[in-house]
């Protein structure tokens, strides 16, 4: 997938303008958190449960290599194949290769974010080869031809009427007088059209939340049930998937698959959780006859052991997005890219570089919710930080801000200068302001004050009233 | 692709500043793997004796608008899925699946239901299946796949009916596993586990939360109270070689 982060700023304020988008995340902003709180009240055990994740997650990737190879010879023992892959052009091929070899036409899709990643739908579509969408949203935004704007809810930022109109235009062999007022009639033309596609699709792709090493099993969490006919249908089931995804066993993915649903959707659990071996067995009545892994790095080995190891915990769950003051106020286009949000403004950079992922670091408050609700306590303020930092040793902020930033700390390294200047800057504001108190703009910091305005101080500085005080 | 699987893992012990682990410490990671050492349970249900089990179990499916019908015993269950299916106002066709806890329940006492054994195909409506346990501390049910137990069952029919032995139900995903693991001769697991905690759903659009997106609109449980007459895995296995 193309990255348009560099530009986030003006997609930023596009979002801002856009009033389908700013309905949309209204409803998003006060649902997924509150059932998140809801359901980690049910649960008193849910912190310490979040420690274990972390530990597991932390133990599992001190040892990937070990990990990995032996999910793989579970998978291989059991009548699998891993295609280990190191970038999304390798990914798309090893998935092309398979599709080939058997004459696939149509391919059913499960979400995946990795196939994001590998941008494998324009890819296949490319090959002479159609990929479907199955999950409800991304059904919706396939036909629409967006990207997710959502990490588990793809089509968030769209409104219902908007979703009618998209139907109204792709299936245009139904009655056009046909009723699309409630989300309950387009659910039930979503699954009557793609009904047939489940049926007689050659190939399912799916992601996968976890793997599991003891069992070389892959594990998807769906409320749909599309991934389940997806994987079942179809004589070919391809996962495609990314090397920090294993865990060791099955009780370590019972801890995390707690974590998962409660963290996304509040749910205790979600509708489906599957967990799949390999192709079907001899006597077997239905399944697929093949299975493969595509296993993909794509960056990530080359995280471990630097200060975004951390970011490789991440079990996708979307709670740093649902929390986020940014991410509710921009939405996920805004990003330009695959992951938005939180944990999209520090694995964005890590996975295509900073150079390309320009301000997505600085899209935060620190107002620190991201890390406060995440299952595996990844602390992604300290991360964004760590980004500003490289952002600023490679010279890729503009040049007023570095300039500005350098006479800040020229200043902040001479207390009796800085705290002059801070009297002095104290009294003029607030001998300016005494009137209404705030101000409307100010020099050199309209950015600031065109979309909000500036409180003027009451005179004197904090540190002057404190020696007064202590004198 | 052996290519791409060496320089991945040489990538990865690279960034973890080693070669392949020495062979001790492989081995008390294939150790820790083999123990199936369980992390925290929450208290739950493992807190409760089997009857506030089962209790919890059906409150907690019918949080997830599961439907529950208890019955005393298997001879009551074509009853229970008869009266299910004309209140539902459905058709009395069913795909079951062709497994002998199933066969064992008395159909010929409702001649009415007309019943197919099998894998489901796109035009069923109803299907019924047993299920492998049923998970009391978020109302799931555990399903697997097999000869006997197709997974079409559980995805395809809008309306989906299980069969759950009292005695099937326990406190957790680790004891359903645990129970899993004792079933089955070999350490290979079915193709497929299917945790499944209520119907089909979707709040993809607005966060309308609709049910029956794809999968089963409908999922009724029949809870058998007494279900001596399928009784164990080791009854079971007998029946399988005697109908061979």
């Amino acid at each position: 997938m193309l990255a348009t982060s560099r530009d986030f700023e003006a997609n930023a304020r596009a979002g801002l303008a856009n009033d389908n988008l700013q309905r949309a995340l209204g409803l998003a902003r006060s649902g997924f958190p509150l059932r998140r709180q809801l359901a980690v009240e049910r649960l008193p055990e849910f912190d310490r449960l979040r420690e274990i994740g972390r530990s597991i997650k932390d133990h599992t990737l001190e040892h990937l290599d070990f990990y990995l190879e032996l999910y793989e010879s579970k998978v291989v023992a059991s009548g699998g194949k891993v295609h280990w892959v190191r970038t999304p052009e390798e990914a798309c091929a090893a998935v092309l290769q398979i599709c080939r070899s058997v004459g696939a036409k149509i391919v059913t899709k499960g979400k995946s974010m990795v196939a994001e990643e590998m941008g494998l739908n324009e890819f296949l579509e490319a090959n002479g080869i159609n990929p479907v969408e199955t999950d409800l949203g991304e059904y919706i935004i396939q036909l629409r031809r967006e990207p997710p704007s959502h990490i588990i809810a793809p089509a968030i930022h769209l409104m219902k009427e908007q979703v009618a109109e998209t139907f109204r235009t792709a299936h245009r062999s139904l009655d056009s007088e046909r009723s699309l007022i409630e989300p309950r009639q387009m659910c039930d033309e979503a699954r009557e059209v793609l009904r047939p596609r489940f049926l007689s699709a050659d190939v399912g792709i799916t992601g996968a939340n976890f793997l599991v090493a003891e069992t070389g099993s892959s594990i998807i969490v769906t409320n749909e049930g599309n991934g389940d006919l997806t994987q079942t249908l179809p004589r070919v089931h391809i996962v495609v998937t990314s090397i920090e995804k294993v865990v060791p066993t099955l009780e370590d993915a019972a801890t995390l698959l707690r974590l998962l649903a409660r963290s996304a959707t509040g749910q205790e659990f979600s509708s489906y959780t599957t967990i799949s071996t390999a192709p079907r067995r001899p006597a077997d009545l239905d399944g697929p006859e093949q299975y493969h892994v595509v296993l993909l790095d794509n960056g990530r080995s080359a995280l471990l052991g630097t200060d975004f190891q951390d970011m490789l915990r991440c079990i996708r769950c979307a709670a740093c997005l649902n929390h986020c003051p940014v991410y509710a106020a921009v939405g996920g286009h805004a990003y330009g890219w695959v992951y938005p949000g939180p944990m999209g403004a520090v694995l964005t950079p890590s996975l295509i570089g900073i150079e390309e992922t320009g301000h997505l670091p600085n899209a935060s408050t620190f107002c620190g919710r991201c890390e406060s609700v995440c299952p595996v306590k990844i602390p992604l303020p300290k991360m964004m930080r760590h980004w500003r930092e490289r952002e600023h040793a490679k010279k890729l902020s503009p040049p007023v801000y570095r300039t500005g930033l350098f006479l800040w700390a020229r200043v902040a390294r001479r207390p009796a200068l800085y705290h002059a200047l801070a009297e002095v800057a104290s009294r003029v504001l607030g001998w300016t302001g005494q009137y209404r108190g705030r101000f409307r703009s100010l020099p050199l910091a309209t950015g600031w004050t065109a979309v909000r305005d500036m409180p003027a101080p009451e005179g004197r500085s904090f540190h002057s009233l404190w020696a007064k005080r202590h004198k | 692709m052996s290519d791409g699987r060496e320089r991945i893992l040489g990538a990865i012990r690279k960034s973890l500043k080693r070669g392949p682990l020495d062979s001790n410490t492989a081995a008390q990671l294939r150790g820790r793997v083999a123990a199936h050492q369980r992390n925290l349970i929450p208290a739950r249900a493992m807190a409760l004796d089997h009857a506030g089990q089962v209790d919890l179990f059906i409150t907690m499916a019918g949080e997830v608008q599961a439907t529950v019908a208890r019955v005393g015993s298997l001879a009551a269950v074509p009853e229970a899925v008869a009266d299910y299916l004309a209140a539902e106002n459905l058709t009395a066709e069913l795909v079951v699946a062709p497994d002998p806890n199933i066969d064992a329940i008395p159909w010929e006492a409702r001649p009415l239901l007309r019943i197919r054994r099998g894998r489901a195909e796109g035009a069923d409506k109803v299907s019924l299946t047993p299920c492998h346990a049923a998970i009391a501390e978020t109302g799931t049910l555990m399903l697997i796949s097999g000869r006997e137990t197709p997974t079409t069952l559980n995805f395809l029919p809008d309306t989906h009916i299980v069969v759950v032995r009292r005695d099937q139900v326990v406190a957790s995903y680790e004891d359903a596993l645990d129970r899993l693991r004792a079933d089955r001769a070999s350490d290979k697991l079915p193709r497929v586990i299917n945790f499944i905690t209520g119907p089909s759903r979707t709040a993809d659009i607005e966060q309308h939360i609709e049910l029956g997106a794809h999968g089963p609109r409908c999922l009724h449980i029949v809870l058998v109270e007494d279900g001596g007459a399928i009784g164990s895995a080791e009854d079971d296995e007998q029946r399988n070689a005697a109908a061979q």
